[in-house]
């Protein structure tokens, strides 16, 4: 008895050990150090400036030598929330005097890869330089920064911004990847060009080699301020245009990953072809596609005319087809799906264009059409970039979803350059293919493209809206989330169903398939998001 | 002679000046510009204030021709000085730029010459010989699928072909490096990476001069002065060796001269198969982001390499026929 006593706890233990082994927490995996990282990266370095340049093409090579203020929570990068400090100490403060003042406190243990420490003067500088530039100093996202009043360093290790008005966008700003720090003595002795062909950061690598179109080389900064960081030794960002090449480069195990992304048929050959040496990330990303109509062109003058263009799309439809195919998968509003800002389902499907039954959408898109006296003979005319994914293919689905109400559309396909002449300047086009692409979600600035052209800088439908320019100011200035949200769904409402000014399609779809031993990195909802490589690690 | 030479490097100064005023205007003909696509064609809010300062840094805002401060004036100035300047869109020298690039499609033309040579002089001379026969039918045919074939397509096939296999041999894919090492440095990485494009290039540049070297040969074996030693008794080898190859390999050495010009800058397809830091590459990116400093040089270069080896080509004939003298 006591034999079959002692057997059944024997048993009991082991089965919930088994459970316990099978089912439990896993501790978290020992961390590998060493190795270099080889990354392929699809797009040309322009200068080594942050501050003027605006393309992953920097970011992806460059962003590890340098450190930012504050940065994106790496372990958290899906959060549009979750910011944390980098160069400052302790947490992301919160704001005073009424949301108008913020102090940073600078940590004691950050220098640049020459030796010299960094301190809060050398943050003023970078972001004087940044926020308020010298006359004929170019700063790509000055405007970010427009609720800033000053920025004083009251000693070296305490830095406060003082804003003109609360504002909600104002910590997403700061979290810009490209906000590099750069060194006072470098501005001072150096002058402001000469971040264009040197480089001097704090960040996690130190910088080693550049050769046009071929790689850039970092190496570990030893005395990096996140101790036990980096784990790699080094990386090599290989330049490769191609996209095609890139998926060969990472089947072919001659790099590692791409951080910008594959469309869905790439990750499905990569996968088929390497199984589990493969692993995907996938995410929402931040760029959407808009449709512009030529606000200035006849018919589509019209606002009915505008409003029956958007009618015509079936989003929910193109969203399960298109994201078998493209970069494309998430319907929304203006602001990123997965914002508190952003639109509701239930929201979205009041606006015209996100109605859920596309029968009576269309049938309405033809009655404007028909009331608008619209020319259904006519062909007009859709610019579009020569750029296969998610352009053409979105473009194409287009011409399809305005012919169902009748609207023949003839598509011109150009390379970036004449597209963006056409564009920005020409506008010999009736609806344009545009797009909106920013890095830290922050919806408060990112929906400035839907202001007034004289207003916004990158609008391009030629419209002015003053309604829409006073609720974008009454918005940034609102106090609390709450307020934000219902200015924006009367922002959005009025640009994209009201006034029908220009419209979203889908928003893009970011897919990472990697090699299965890099480990430590996730996905964020951005390209240039954490991209400071400095908790990824090699396992092998 | 050296009048000859004297007077054709003389001649080479207005076809340059020539090329360099059309490609200044041909370029300037296309619509947009390179700060407008280094600012707004990420997505990105594009700040007009920076965008403003970046055309005048680079002197794009600067009227065309009208006046004396224009684009046009700085062009000719920086073309007498032999200034190239610096790329409109990474702000680094040309000439450094040019010089990375240059070393990498100077081996790559060598190689695929090398290998359409060795494999195109014997083949099309057999081809010639053994006209009609069933060798003769391969060889067309090798030179028929050669030139039906695009270089970049093959490019694409040698590498899936690779991964593919290593990967049912080794259980890893394999695929030719990504980077460029020079061969002092690793020959073994340089050759591993290089030689796939050249047999890629090489294939239908063989290809075409196996072709040449057929027909000439073919035109010269039906002349009198064949006939001739034939009828002198002179063994067939020493007619072919000695009087007749010699002479048909005038267009050859043309077709083969030019195609050593094109491949200088024009393996734009096959550079980006391999990703070979290449003048090719580096031509197509220059064009598409409207850098016209970059693509005005790689236009003068790739201009100077083809008056170069025409001119190498000019000198190579008079040593393949006496006939032929300059005077």
């Amino acid at each position: 008895m006591a034999s079959w006593k002692m057997k059944s706890i024997l048993a009991l233990t082991l089965a919930l050990a088994l459970a316990v082994w099978t089912f439990g927490p896993r501790p978290a995996e020992a961390v590998k150090r060493g190795g270099i990282l080889k990354l392929v990266v699809g797009s040309k370095i322009p200068s080594y400036d942050g501050h003027r340049e605006t393309t992953f093409g920097i970011i992806h090579p460059l962003r590890p030598f340098y450190s930012l203020l504050i940065r994106v929570n790496p372990d958290n990068p899906q959060s549009p929330t979750d910011f944390i400090c980098d160069a400052c100490a302790g947490k992301v403060p919160k704001p005073t005097d009424g949301g108008t003042k913020y102090t940073f406190k600078i940590r004691d243990d950050i220098w640049f890869h020459n030796g010299v420490k960094l301190t809060s003067a050398d943050v003023k500088a970078t972001y004087d330089k940044i926020i308020f530039p010298p006359k004929g100093v170019p700063s790509a996202r000055k405007a970010f920064f427009t609720s800033v009043k000053s920025v004083t360093a009251p000693d070296s290790k305490t830095i406060v911004f003082k804003l003109k008005y609360a504002s909600g966008a104002f910590i997403p700003a700061l979290a810009n990847p490209f906000n590099w720090i750069y060194s006072k003595a470098d501005l001072d002795k150096h002058g402001t060009n000469w971040h264009k062909k040197n480089i001097n950061g704090s960040g996690a690598f130190r910088f080693v080699q550049h050769k046009p179109g071929a790689f850039v080389e970092g190496k570990r900064y030893e005395k990096y301020h996140l101790k036990g960081k980096p784990y790699l030794d080094g990386y090599r960002a290989i330049s490769a245009p191609k996209m095609a090449l890139r998926m060969q480069a990472i089947r072919g195990n001659r790099a590692y990953i791409e951080f910008r992304g594959f469309p869905p048929k790439a990750r499905d050959d990569l996968k088929k072809a390497l199984g589990d040496k493969l692993r995907v990330q996938e995410s929402d990303w931040n760029c959407n596609l808009l449709f512009t109509p030529n606000n200035k062109r006849a018919p589509f003058t019209d606002k009915r005319v505008r409003r029956a263009l958007t009618l015509a799309v079936d989003r929910w439809g193109g969203s399960k087809y298109l994201s078998r195919i493209a970069i494309v998968r998430g319907v929304g509003g203006m602001v990123f799906p997965k914002h508190p800002l952003a639109a509701t389902n239930e929201e979205l499907k009041k606006i015209a264009g996100y109605w859920p039954d596309i029968k009576k959408s269309r049938k309405e898109a033809k009655r404007l059409l028909k009331e608008a006296g619209v020319n259904l003979n006519k062909t007009y005319i859709f610019s579009n970039r020569g750029v296969d994914q998610p352009y053409r293919v979105v473009g194409t689905w287009l011409i399809d979803q305005w012919r169902s109400v009748g609207l023949k559309f003839k598509q011109e396909v150009k390379p970036s350059p004449a597209f963006y002449a056409s564009l920005r300047k020409k506008h010999d086009w009736d609806v344009s293919m545009d797009f909106n692409c920013q890095s830290v979600i922050n919806p408060l600035a990112d929906v400035s493209k839907f202001l007034s052209d004289d207003v916004s800088g990158n609008q391009y439908g030629q419209y002015q809206n003053r309604k829409l320019d006073k609720l974008f100011d009454q918005m940034n200035r609102a106090s609390d989330v709450a307020k934000q949200r219902a200015f924006m769904r009367e922002y959005e409402k009025e640009a994209l169903e009201t006034s029908a000014h220009q419209f979203i399609t889908l928003w893009w779809f970011k897919i990472n398939p990697h090699r299965s031993f890099v480990k430590g990195w996730k996905i964020a909802p951005s390209h240039y998001l954490n991209q400071s490589l400095d908790q990824i690690w090699l396992d092998r | 002679m050296s009048k000859y030479i004297f007077k054709r490097i003389l001649l080479m100064i207005p076809t340059l000046v020539g090329a360099a005023v059309i490609v200044f205007f041909l370029l300037r003909a296309i619509p947009g510009d390179v700060c407008v696509l280094k600012m707004a064609g990420t997505g990105m809010y594009a700040d007009p204030e920076a965008i403003r300062i970046c055309q005048q840094e680079l002197g794009i805002d600067k009227p065309l021709i009208l006046g004396i401060d224009t684009q046009f004036v700085d062009f000719v100035w920086g073309f007498a000085t032999f200034n190239l300047g610096e790329s409109m869109w990474t702000g680094k020298s040309i000439s450094g730029e040019i010089g990375l690039r240059f070393q990498l499609s100077l081996q790559v033309a060598i190689m695929a010459t090398l290998t359409a040579t060795v494999f195109a002089i014997p083949l099309g001379t057999i081809s010639a010989i053994k006209q009609d026969t069933w060798i003769d039918y391969i060889v067309r045919t090798f030179s028929i699928s050669g030139i039906a074939m695009p270089s970049f397509w093959l490019g694409i096939m040698i590498i899936l072909g690779l991964l593919i296999i290593t990967n049912k041999i080794t259980g890893e894919p394999w695929m030719p490096p990504i980077e460029y090492t020079p061969f002092w440095v690793d020959p073994w990485a340089n050759m591993s990476q290089l030689v796939w494009p050249a047999v890629a290039t090489g294939f239908r540049y063989s290809a075409v001069a196996t072709r040449m070297t057929r027909s000439a040969l073919l035109e010269v074996l039906r002349e009198d002065y064949v006939r001739t030693a034939r009828a002198k008794g002179l063994l067939e080898k020493l007619i072919i060796n000695r009087h007749a190859l010699k002479n048909s390999l005038l267009p050859v050495t043309t077709v083969i001269g030019l195609e050593f010009a094109f491949l200088m800058g024009g393996l734009v397809v096959t550079e980006q198969v391999f990703n070979l830091n290449g003048l090719g590459k580096l031509f197509v990116e220059s064009v598409l982001a409207s850098d016209y400093t970059m693509t005005q040089s790689l236009v003068m270069l790739v201009a100077v390499v083809f008056i170069l080896t025409n001119f190498v080509i000019d000198i190579l004939y008079a040593w393949l026929d006496p006939r032929i003298r300059y005077s």
